[in-house]
């Protein structure tokens, strides 16, 4: 009874704060520049209106354009459900989660890639070979950055991987991941998610087609992807599963808004790379990630 | 060299009577604008004139480093004629206009289409240039698309990240303002000139007003050709500051975009003090200027200008400090100086690729007859160079009003305009598309 308690309230707290990232970094966004901004909330507004709305399916469309947003969205938050948070452990943990986590996020990826070629746009086309060929570099690094978990704990289930301190390779596998969660993201100077010039577009033009609530599906998944990432981040960087947990959470919180607040000042003062620029900072995050797992391999030995 | 061209010589802003264009049958013409094209002249304008049955082809060019206009037309003609674009692709845009609007074929026109025709609600563009082979995707934006600008359609052809060729087809939207102009001057003509486009209402007023002043054979008074120069570059400051911050933006660099967005609207506020209007409507008519500037706001357009000035200097550095974004702007769309004097490229356009070309300096009419800025011109062709022009026009602009504000002409703001005399060129009073001719702003 007691674990079904934990999974309803864990549910709710990642289907709930979600949405609040985007809103802080549009906040620190438009704290750069100046300017007052859209409200923090202004996702869950958006939300909330695409929810009422009606979708419109394009005529070659087949039905797996409505139900894969959903797949995706599932597959994200199955994720999240396997990342533990502190010392409150995972919602789900076994020998060999890590593994399920990277698959759940490769398999909403290819579902999101398949539901924008559904219209048959050959714009979309486009945006969906850009984000499955930055993924490819992406999930390089994403991979080094948990094997040299896995090195560093000698264990491939996360609740063990992400207790421990990290040590010397800490700086570096932060600096990998950010790289990462950037690009997993769409974030500057991967994808500009407030541009809407067409054809330099990545993840928008993928969802250009989505209308009504499978949009609002998607956007709350993208959300959750973010989050996802912060908390990955801040865990492997951060000891805390000896803490208290009220301070642990206190100490996830502070990470979490401290790793979005830095994604908004990268977006605000950093141009978007060009195209071919991206694969050498990419290789650079898998580089960094790697150099992480050397110095967990290697680093203990005398 | 342009003194033993054929064609009639004319000054910018000025009028000849339309009989002493010189008249050729229509294949002579041709030639004859060909050979002047090949020696070094730029097309300014080309277009048809209905003369009885037939219609009478005129081109106006331009000789740049002589300061001079040449004007010279066919004999009324009719069917087809022997396409100028052949031999130089800068005619082809007027090529075009001239099948559209007279049924003229230019015979052996590469590309031949509409350009402003409609089929319905869109532009009646035919078929889209299309590239071959099993790589290349054609990607269609639009008309419906994620900009707040007009309606337009986009066809890319890419092959992979590379953009092989695009083609836009504009007008969805029309207000009729081509139509609503003929058998003018009317009392709407200065308010539609005005409202062609609107960040650039003061260069199409005061063009409109120039055309007007060199038909009845006068000239504004000093004062308010001192006071069209100043509001001209105010314009010019308020549209270069949008357009740095749109290269920002485009490249997703936040400081430059936010900065620059703000200060625009201060150079605006700048035009309003001027006149009361942002955008500087009503400021110009025929015969002079409808406000004036009294030393008392000139001082003040002074001190609130120095701020400005300062503070859209420093959003430029940015630009130029960050290194990501000199690897967004250099090296790309290069457009070589060759391939811009083909096309026959003005403006900032122009001189970001290295040709020396400024219609406030080679064909200096109105006040920049007596106050000119250095010509602004930086070699790459590509947006870096594009940007520089820009950055470095709003540095030459801004002291080019800081001296000219100091420093009024005395006397009034509006002269007696006597009516145009009918038989005058370039005015035509069927269609309006002539009056860009006298003027080029």
């Amino acid at each position: 009874m007691n674990s079904i308690l934990d999974l309803i309230l864990r549910l709710d707290c990642w289907l709930l704060l979600a949405p609040l990232l985007p809103g802080i970094i549009n906040k620190v966004k438009a704290w750069v520049a100046g300017r007052r901004g859209p409200p923090v909330l202004q996702l869950y507004y958006d939300l909330a209106r695409l929810w009422k709305k009606g979708v419109v399916m394009s005529t070659l469309a087949s039905p797996a354009f409505v139900v894969l947003p959903a797949v995706t969205w599932v597959a994200v938050l199955g994720a999240a459900m396997l990342l533990p948070l502190g010392p409150l452990g995972a919602g789900l943990s076994f020998r060999g989660d890590a593994l399920l986590l990277l698959y759940l996020l490769a398999l909403g990826r290819f579902c999101t890639a398949w539901a924008a070629m559904e219209t048959g746009s050959a714009f979309e086309g486009m945006g969906t070979v850009r984000e499955v060929s930055y993924a490819v570099l992406a999930e390089a690094a994403m991979i080094a950055a948990v094997l040299s978990l896995s090195v560093q704990s000698g264990s491939i289930s996360l609740a063990a991987m992400l207790a421990p301190a990290m040590g010397a390779s800490a700086a570096l596998l932060a600096a990998g991941l950010f790289i990462v969660l950037l690009a997993e993201n769409c974030r500057v100077p991967f994808d500009d998610p407030a541009t809407h010039l067409e054809l330099t577009m990545i993840h928008e033009v993928m969802v250009l087609d989505h209308s009504g609530p499978p949009l609002a599906v998607i956007l709350h998944g993208a959300a959750m992807k973010l989050l996802l990432f912060t908390v990955l981040l801040v865990q492997a960087v951060l000891p805390m599963a000896h803490l208290k947990p009220l301070l642990a959470a206190a100490v996830l919180a502070g990470g979490v808004l401290a790793v979005t607040v830095a994604v908004g000042l990268v977006e605000s003062l950093l141009a978007r790379f060009a195209f071919r620029r991206v694969p050498l900072l990419l290789t650079t995050a898998f580089l960094l990630c790697l150099f992480a797992l050397l110095v967990a391999w290697k680093g203990g030995l005398p | 060299m342009s003194a033993s061209t054929p064609f009639a010589l004319l000054a910018n802003a000025t009028s000849m009577p339309w009989a002493e264009v010189p008249a050729w049958p229509v294949a002579g013409f041709i030639d004859a604008t060909a050979a002047e094209l090949s020696r070094g002249a730029r097309l300014c304008a080309m277009f048809g004139v209905p003369a009885g049955a037939g219609v009478q082809l005129v081109a106006v060019l331009a000789f740049d480093t002589d300061s001079i206009l040449a004007v010279g037309s066919s004999t009324p003609c009719s069917g087809t004629f022997p396409s100028l674009t052949a031999r130089h692709a800068q005619a082809h845009l007027f090529e075009r206009e001239i099948w559209e609007q007279h049924g003229l074929t230019p015979d052996g026109h590469p590309w031949l289409k509409p350009v402003r025709r409609t089929a319905g609600n869109a532009p009646a563009n035919g078929e889209f240039f299309r590239v071959a082979g099993g790589e290349i995707h054609e990607v269609a934006v639009g008309p419906v698309h994620a900009g707040i600008i007009e309606p337009g359609h986009f066809r890319f052809q890419c092959a992979g990240e590379e953009v092989l060729h695009l083609e836009i087809a504009l007008g969805y939207q029309h207000r009729g303002i081509e139509e609503a102009l003929s058998g003018g001057p009317h009392r709407a003509t200065l308010i539609q000139m005005e409202t062609i486009a609107g960040d650039t209402t003061l260069a199409h007023a005061t063009a409109h007003a120039t055309l007007m002043e060199a038909l009845a054979a006068s000239e504004a008074p000093l004062r308010a050709q001192w006071l069209r120069a100043i509001a001209l570059e105010l314009e010019r400051l308020a549209n270069h500051t949008g357009d740095l911050g749109a290269l920002a933006n485009d490249v997703a660099f936040l400081p430059t975009a936010s900065a620059c967005g703000k200060l625009r609207g201060d150079f605006l506020n700048l035009t309003s003090l001027l006149c009361g209007n942002r955008f500087g409507r009503g400021l110009v008519q025929p015969g002079g200027c409808r406000h004036d500037l009294e030393p008392a706001r000139a001082a003040e357009m002074l001190d609130r200008l120095a701020p400005v000035l300062a503070d859209t200097a420093q959003a430029i550095g940015w630009l130029w400090d960050s290194a990501s974004v000199r690897a967004r702007f250099e090296n790309v769309g290069t457009v070589s100086a060759a391939q811009a004097s083909e096309i026959g490229l003005v403006g900032p356009a122009a001189r970001a690729c290295g040709l020396v070309r400024d219609v406030r300096y080679d064909h200096a009419s109105g006040w920049h007859r007596f106050a000119q800025a250095p010509v602004t011109v930086w070699p790459g062709g590509d947006v870096f160079a594009r940007a520089r022009v820009r950055s470095l026009e709003i540095q030459r602009c801004g002291e080019f009003l800081g001296e000219q504000l100091k420093a009024p002409p005395a006397g009034g703001l509006r002269g007696e305009l006597a009516p145009a005399a009918p038989t005058r060129w370039p005015w035509r009073s069927s269609r309006a598309g002539g009056a860009k001719c006298a003027t080029w702003p």
